[in-house]
């Protein structure tokens, strides 16, 4: 789960890590009021999405009068933003942060995160701040600094020193990093966060050390398990795919691609190779799916409706490994959706595993258009052959 | 002989009484899996499916002598449940569980260094050594003792390995599922290992996935210590970038972890790759024919 630049700013307020001061807008009149507030003549309007890129997208502005701030706020209110980070239809812009405009001195970058293959928190900071990270570590990796931390004792002063002293900070503003890492590595355990990065941290002409961008991704299985209630209200369904929620909903595991070849799999990974296999013989999947491994009838159905409702979808392809779902089962559930969803397009069945020869009975005594595949590369060339009819 | 579980293998069950647990205890036990009894807090005393429930992992193991331990509790208390079998003694700990809160398990991790157990998953279909012991949700029936090690970060692509390699008649020696989640215990390296020194095995399949760089380390293991033919697949390569795709570890992220890096990592050390798991049996196979 993401949250918006705001919604991660007023965390970090809260964790005692240094922000702009700002105001979130959700009309004209809350921009100007906010402009207000925070006095001064310049300010910035940013557009509140969950994807990278927004300056180059014209999703972050200068203002300096009123009269630009309400130009700005109006050009970006009720659109749809579109980065090199989103989807071409691009993501709804319900609220812009008002704030305050500041004389930046230098710009840095600050991330946490999970580092899989030391199984530890990872701090990364760079003197060059406001450049896209992954470009950075490809092409200037001596430019990154990272240290790691034990769970068992927690981040120590000595790392904030030693990243504060590597990019070059002075006097009273190493202490400020010391104590800035210490809050963001209590706000990342205690919030139960999957990333923190602030690009950039800026040092201000008055030598204050500020986030002055924040974007953080939430473990969803925290999330999940209920015990980030204040998080989980922050979630902005606006920002996210409406076929994607609804199958979460039905317990599925949902994702729209752009082909035309509709898939339902049970696993994560077979899902992922059954997608693999369509593109291997020249076509293309139209969503990944995982109807889990307690797949119901009902959630099978369910999953026939999600794929269906994509117009297009021009062939479905079903693989099932039952394991402790057994064939019959899943071929009943599909012989329901097939009847109730009134499916138009070809279907092709892989079938495998628990029960196997009576679930290939059900399709066949069915009587229904439903196409029997003997493995999955028999499956796929089918599929891959019905969609380019 | 085979890795990790064998006939000896003395399995309780923590979570033992839940609506998973007790399923899969079932299935376990008619497969032949010693199951000695189980962990229900509040529960200690009773019988479960003719076998004994204990309040604590303690009272398990000091009154049924269990060696393995088989996850089923609630991902918010899975932590608490893998230290306590490390706690108690517990020297194979599997855990099921999907879900957990990866805080809890980069803490988990850093406390497993104190004791020697070793964890499986959590996140995972479980560890099969065909014929005599299954700890986990597979369906025993598509397995069949024999020479082949299986290692894989996915449920449902393992049992395709298992069904190709006991229809090609190659069989398993033991399939392990390290599980599908960013944080885990045994990695794919560690069973590598296990394997090349195991007698019964005589070739290794492994199934990857996209996201972190585990293949890529396993790769560069191979190269210099692993003389047994291994076949190797990953899922994902056509997922798009960024998404997680159903497991959490499936996420590829800045450039890093995508299908085609793996596939080229692992060619480069002499692993015979498969771009479609339907080929991982017959690929297996020509190493054992003529």
């Amino acid at each position: 789960m993401n949250l918006h630049e705001f919604q991660a700013k007023h965390l970090f307020s809260r964790f005692g890590i240094p922000i702009p001061r700002g105001y979130v807008a959700r009309s004209v009149a809350e921009a100007r009021k906010a402009a207000e507030q925070l006095g001064g003549e310049r300010w910035i309007v940013k557009a509140q999405v969950h994807a990278g890129g927004r300056g180059k997208a014209g999703g972050v502005r200068l203002a300096g009068s009123l009269e630009e701030l309400t130009r700005h706020t109006e050009s970006m209110l009720g659109t749809r933003l579109v980065t090199a980070q989103s989807s071409a239809e691009g993501l709804p812009v319900n609220a812009v942060l008002i704030e305050e405009g500041l004389d930046i001195a230098r710009e840095l970058y600050l991330s946490v995160l999970v580092d899989r293959v030391t199984k530890r928190i990872l701090f990364m900071a760079s003197i060059a701040g406001g450049m896209d990270i992954e470009e950075l570590a490809a092409h200037h990796p001596e430019q990154i600094l990272s240290v790691r931390v034990n769970p068992v004792v927690g981040l120590q002063p000595y790392q904030g020193r030693q990243l504060a002293f590597g990019m070059g900070l002075e006097g009273k503003r190493v202490g400020e990093l010391v104590k800035m890492m210490s809050n963001l590595y209590r706000c990342f355990t205690e919030r139960d966060l999957s990333l923190i990065e602030i690009n950039p941290l800026i040092l201000t002409a008055q030598s204050e050390l500020l986030a002055l961008d924040a974007k953080i991704n939430v473990d969803d299985n925290a999330v999940a398990v209920g015990r980030q209630p204040e998080i989980a209200d922050m979630r902005d369904l606006s920002q996210e795919d409406e076929a994607e929620i609804h199958a979460a909903q039905h317990g599925l595991s949902y994702i729209t691609l752009g082909g035309n070849i509709g898939c339902m799999v049970n696993g994560a990974g077979l899902a992922m190779a059954t997608m693999d296999v369509i593109k291997l013989y020249g076509g293309e999947p139209a969503n990944f799916l995982d109807v889990g491994g307690g797949a119901s009838t009902e959630r099978v159905t369910e999953a026939f409706k999600l794929i269906c409702s994509s117009p297009n979808v021009k062939a479905i392809l079903i693989n099932i490994f039952g394991g402790i779902v057994r064939c019959d089962m899943i071929a009943e559930g599909i012989i329901n959706a097939v009847k109730e969803v009134g499916v138009s397009v070809p279907v092709i069945v892989r079938l495998e595993g628990t029960n196997v020869e009576r679930g290939k009975e059900l399709l066949a005594e069915s009587e229904l258009d439903i196409i029997a595949a003997g493995n999955l590369t028999d499956g796929a060339q089918r599929a891959v052959a019905a969609a380019a009819r | 002989m085979s890795i990790l579980v064998d006939k000896g293998t003395k399995v309780i069950v923590q979570g033992f009484t839940g609506r998973q647990g007790t399923f899969h205890a079932e299935q376990c036990i008619s497969y032949g899996t010693q199951i000695v009894g189980g962990v229900t807090p509040g529960r200690g005393g009773e019988y479960h499916l003719d076998r004994p429930v204990f309040n604590t992992v303690n009272d398990a193991v000091a009154s049924v002598h269990a060696d393995a331990s088989m996850i089923y509790v609630p991902a918010v208390y899975a932590a608490d449940a893998i230290l306590e079998a490390a706690e108690g003694g517990i020297r194979v700990i599997i855990c099921i569980t999907e879900g957990i809160p990866v805080q809890d398990m980069l803490r988990v991790k850093a406390a497993l260094a104190y004791y020697d157990a070793t964890l499986i998953g959590p996140n995972c279909p479980g560890v099969i050594t065909p014929g005599e012991c299954k700890i986990g949700i597979m369906p025993g029936h598509i397995h069949k003792s024999g020479s082949i090690g299986i290692v894989s970060r996915s449920g449902t692509l393992t049992y395709e390995a298992v069904k190709q390699t006991t229809d090609v008649g190659l069989g398993q020696s033991t399939c392990v599922g390290i599980g599908g989640d960013p944080i885990q215990g045994l990695s794919f390296i560690d069973v590598l290992r296990q394997f090349e020194q195991d007698r019964q095995t005589k070739g290794i399949v492994m199934v990857g996935e996209i996201g972190g760089t585990s293949e890529e380390e396993a790769a560069e293991f191979i190269e210099s210590n692993v003389r047994k033919p291994v076949v190797a697949y990953i899922a994902g390569v056509t997922a798009p970038p960024g998404k997680r795709m159903g497991h959490a570890g499936a996420i590829i992220s800045g450039g890093k972890g995508t299908a085609k890096d793996k596939f080229s990592a692992l060619a480069k050390a002499g692993v015979a790759t498969v771009r479609s798991p339907a080929e991982i049996g017959s690929t297996m196979n020509e190493f054992f024919v003529g």
